[in-house]
């Protein structure tokens, strides 16, 4: 039988189905703008995310964009600016996941809520932009879908008009993203002034070809303002201010959605930019007169402690997780800081596997803050004892959010750090500053262990100090967050082929 | 299939458990675990392997199913048992058991999660003794530490907390230098491309490592071989890596007791025998001396600090550091008889210490005091219970035709004719020394504890102790006699696996 043959645009259809997942809920907002009917705009958007996420996982196990094998259709180019391969497939499974959960999470958040379609189709909208953001590969798409993620979650911080908490976080992430948009375009420029194109492989063929020499000095600081404006996206030290007043400020599910899905989508540019764009070696260090692995090796380190040391002093579980989601994000950068001139698939493998993890862990995590705004139990670490007396079930799925966060067996974080620390390990083998990446990953992930058991002790093992009555079970929080529990922990025996993905993702890009 | 089956009934009775109600849970779960202690007796019964698991071994139960190929690593789950693990794996399945139904009376509250807890950490233990593959032994070993943790936190003591997360704390951080150490270890030894603790152990013998970041083979070979010992002597564990247990362990509610000295302190002692005294057979011999004096500090120590207690529990705590010095002492001392002795007594220890916390946890659950100046003369309210204890005693001391005299006898008989270990006499000597003090301290704590007219000033009916908490105690004390008549039932199996790990550098 002949193979169906797709047109080439339809490679992007995990990204699409989200677009027009968002276009269909303005009609629904449109046609009745008050409407009371939650269970079908909640629907649309959740099976508009199922079916970005199936026709993701679909295209990669079909094979799509896998370069050489056989069979495979070859890194497919569906519109200009855009490519469709294995890495991009990837994190629009993450996207997609992250957000299921959430729309899924958010049916009973949102439950007295007056603007519904509005938050959904943010949302999806958002989502839209993180999907196309991990398939851009020209400076411009890039800036373009990188805006259309972060105007919706602007919006979605603040949603809450009411609580003075959310507005101010809005503003204040919506102020700092527009510096950094700033900073970022900024950065275009210069590259592009350096070099002359915008689209990433351009870029590579004019570094490579030494055209790029005399204006090293630009090209530098280009690359350099470009990391600043990544930094914000995925939080990550110098610009990770903002995320901890957003995180508390936002309502729960959209914390979860931005500490998850956001910095995947910003870290998947990041693989893209660095690996496609700035190919390591020689002509590279010529012409800027460093390695960029440097500025990530150190950002990795100061990234991940910073981040740890600061949620190991909070009292407030939503600024803790914050934090944490800061530390993690200093071990994906490991994934850049260990790449080598002609290696590193193991180490960017594992961070793209740490990306994928995290979206479970993260979000589940999370969603249980929501799922206790939701009961109205408080905020900080005390006003979560003993919770599990009335809710083992979800306490017993925090648990394992937080352990599997730490690193500990047998949950998918262990997993993913050890893949990192193994990675880094093989990169010290030629660059020995790796070893204190690795010592940096290992020292922080015993550290971190304290406040994340700490949240499980409160939730355990301290008594309650209020008498509660009877804790509701809202159907749509509790399946999100079991879900993403139970795929935090069967994520184990299925790993080989996660493992086999990001690896060949992490091939494909950096062939 | 059978290693599979033992971790899945177990895995799936603690989910079923810890969704029942709380009635019912207890019961539920004793009738779960029934299943692993049939299959590992089966298991038992048609044991068909020889040899060492690590170096060429006929393994038995064996499956190898590669799992995940990272880079040029590959990561399988790698499982089956040989003569050492398999009696580990017999005691864990059936102290299990009877530690699930010694928690019937004492545990009161959450009974689902307590037993559903209990189930989960049978099937890591089981995990960590037949797994063959690095990674997958350390998902089981690092595993055991949530349960664990929550059992000593939520069903604990008044100081639950602390010991909690000290016990936490340190066992992690531990496992943490080991487990860095190792991965160092394997990107050392450019063949290796795996994790399978054989292929690991078989390149270990035949050259070492090649070096890593500069550092010589051989260097690379120490600093991993000390970090190991470190990591696991604090599960063991030694002076001066204790000071979690007796916290832990006094904290602990009976069951989480019987099952940390029982099983989980041998997890350190067969991770001992597994990494450090079977990979490193130079090291070994290099670093004897300075191990077996921490080993016979650890005899002496303990015993002195058992003795300066008041507290029966703590009694017993502190005497399994003791105890698990003799263990390291034959592992150290690398003779057929010493190893042999030692994985005997990792056995014979696990059965005595479980007998003993039960007996303890009965005694308390009637008395609610632990303390030895506040009872006396329970003895005549609780013959049975008492009569328990002070078999229990007497295994300790090691009385001829009781377990604990033949381990102790194997070790010691061992270790005064090793080669291996410089001054192995002394050494001897100075451990057997300790036998007197245990003798000393358990006499001392009975004969006023529980003998002598009954003075003790209670709210609480102190009368006999219901059936399903003498039961279990019967159970263990059967085996304890039944291993130290017929030894040979285990031990023949031991030194056949032991024996292979001598000849690369003992002397057998």
């Amino acid at each position: 039988m002949e193979p169906l043959q797709l047109p080439e645009w339809a490679a992007l259809a995990p990204a699409l189905l989200l677009v027009g997942t968002a276009l269909v809920l303005f009609v629904f907002d449109s046609i009745s703008p008050h409407s009371t009917n939650r269970s079908l705009i909640a629907a649309t958007a959740a099976g508009g995310s199922l079916a970005s996420l199936a026709v993701a996982a679909w295209f990669t196990v079909a094979g799509v964009g896998t370069p050489t094998a056989a069979g495979g259709l070859g890194e497919i180019d569906p519109i200009h600016g855009f490519v469709v391969d294995q890495l991009a497939l990837f994190f629009m499974i993450i996207v997609a996941i992250v957000t299921a959960l959430v729309v899924v999470a958010s049916y009973d958040y949102l439950v007295d809520h007056a603007y519904q379609a509005e938050y959904y189709s943010l949302i999806i909208l958002a989502a839209s932009g993180m999907s196309l953001l991990a398939a851009a590969d020209s400076l411009v798409t890039i800036f373009i879908a990188l805006e259309l993620a972060s105007l919706p979650s602007y919006a979605l911080v603040a949603i809450l008009k009411d609580n003075r908490g959310s507005v101010e976080a809005g503003l204040k992430y919506f102020l700092i993203g527009a510096l950094s948009s700033a900073i970022f375009v900024y950065g275009i420029s210069l590259v592009y002034g350096a070099t002359g194109y915008l689209e990433l492989s351009a870029i590579a063929n004019v570094i490579l070809e030494g055209e790029a020499a005399d204006y090293g000095g630009l090209l530098g600081l280009g690359i350099l303002l470009l990391i600043g404006g990544f930094a914000f996206k995925t939080a990550s030290v110098p610009f990770h201010f903002w995320a901890p007043e957003a995180y508390e400020g936002a309502p729960a599910p959209v914390s979860a959605f931005l500490s998850s899905a956001s910095k995947a989508a910003g870290f998947v540019v990041l693989f893209r930019v660095f690996t496609e764009a700035f190919p390591l070696g020689e002509e590279m260090r010529v012409a800027i007169g460093f390695d960029w692995t440097i500025a990530f090796i150190i950002l990795a380190i100061v990234t991940m402690t910073l981040g740890n040391f600061a949620a190991a002093t909070q009292n407030n579980v939503k600024r803790m997780l914050a934090y944490s989601s800061i530390g993690h994000a200093g071990y994906a950068l490991i994934g850049l800081a260990g790449l080598t001139v002609d290696g590193g698939e193991l180490v960017m493998g594992a961070a793209m596997m740490h990306l994928l993890v995290y979206g479970f862990m993260n979000t589940g995590a999370f969603l249980f803050v929501a799922l206790a705004e939701h009961w109205g139990v408080g905020r900080t670490f005390e006003d979560y004892n003993g919770l599990s007396a009335r809710a083992p079930v979800a306490c017993g799925a925090m648990a394992v959010f937080m352990f599997s966060l730490a690193g500990i067996p047998p949950f998918g974080g262990f997993f993913s750090k050890f893949f990192l620390f193994m990675g880094s390990l093989e990169a010290a083998a030629t660059n020995t500053a790796m070893l204190a990446v690795a010592a940096a990953l290992v020292v922080n992930s015993a550290l971190s262990l304290f406040y994340y058991s700490r949240l499980v002790k409160a939730l355990w093992i301290e008594e309650p100090a209020t008498t509660r009555d009877r804790l509701a079970k809202p159907t749509g929080l509790y399946a999100a967050i079991v879900v993403a529990a139970v795929m935090t922990v069967v994520i184990l025996p299925g790993f080989g082929p996660v493992v086999d993905a990001a690896l060949e993702a992490a091939t494909a890009l950096l062939n | 299939m059978m290693i599979e089956a033992l971790i899945a009934v177990a895995l799936v009775g603690a989910l079923l458990t810890f969704i029942a109600p709380n009635r019912v849970a207890g019961k539920l779960a004793f009738a779960i675990s029934l299943i692993p202690v049939a299959l590992s007796l089966w298991m038992f019964a048609t044991f068909d392997g020889s040899g060492n698991a690590l170096i060429d071994g006929t393994l038995a139960f064996e499956s190898h199913l590669e799992w995940i190929q990272l880079g040029e690593y590959s990561i399988s789950w790698f499982v089956g048992v040989d003569g050492i693990s398999l009696p580990l794996v017999v005691l864990t399945t059936i102290l299990c058991s009877l530690a699930i139904m010694s928690s019937w009376t004492p545990i009161d509250e959450r009974e689902s999660q307590f037993y559903g807890l209990v189930l989960f950490i049978e099937a890591n233990l089981i995990g960590v003794f037949t797994a063959l593959d690095f990674f997958l032994w350390f998902i089981f070993w690092e595993a055991v530490l949530i349960p664990m943790y929550l059992l000593i936190g939520v069903w604990g003591g008044p100081r639950r907390k602390y010991a909690a997360i000290k016990f936490f704390v340190y066992t992690n951080v531990a496992s943490l230098v080991m487990f860095g150490a190792f991965i160092a270890l394997v990107f050392g030894l450019g063949d290796v491309t795996s994790f399978a603790l054989p292929e690991i152990a078989t390149a270990m013998v035949e050259g070492g490592p090649d070096g890593l970041f500069g550092l010589e083979g051989s260097t690379l070979a120490a600093v991993v071989f000390i970090a190991m010992f470190l990591g696991f002597a604090v599960k063991v564990p030694v002076v001066p890596f204790h000071t979690w247990l007796p916290d832990a362990h006094v904290q602990a509610p009976t069951p989480a007791s019987v099952l940390l000295a029982g099983v989980l302190l041998k997890m350190g002692t067969y991770a001992l025998l597994r990494f450090n005294f079977t990979m490193f057979p130079e090291q070994v011999e290099t670093y004897a001396v300075p191990i077996a004096a921490i080993a016979v500090i650890s005899v002496i120590y303990g015993a002195m600090l058992a003795l300066a207690q008041t507290d029966l529990k703590r009694i017993v705590a502190y005497s399994s550091v003791s105890s698990m010095g003799y263990v390291i002492l034959g592992l150290i001392a690398f003779t057929h008889f010493g190893v042999g002795g030692a994985t005997f007594q990792m056995v014979s220890h696990g059965l005595i210490s479980g007998l003993m916390f039960m007996a303890v946890g009965v005694i308390y659950n009637a008395t609610h005091t632990r303390l030895v100046t506040d009872m006396s003369g329970v003895a005549d309210r609780m013959p049975i219970a008492v009569g328990i204890l002070v078999a229990g005693a007497f295994g300790y001391m090691g009385l001829p035709l009781m377990s604990g005299f033949f381990g102790e006898f194997t070790i010691f008989f061992g270790a005064f004719g090793s080669e291996a270990l410089a001054y192995s006499q002394v050494f001897t000597a100075l451990a057997m020394f300790g036998i007197v003090i245990v003798a000393g301290y358990l006499l001392f704590a009975l004969q006023r504890a529980v003998f002598g007219p009954y003075e003790l000033e209670t709210d609480y009916d102190v009368t006999r102790a219901p059936l399903h908490d003498v039961a279990p105690m019967f159970v263990l004390l059967g085996l304890i006699i039944l291993l130290g008549v017929a030894p040979d039932l285990i031990f023949e199996m031991i030194t056949d696996a032991v024996d292979p790990i001598l000849e690369n550098g003992g002397d057998s």
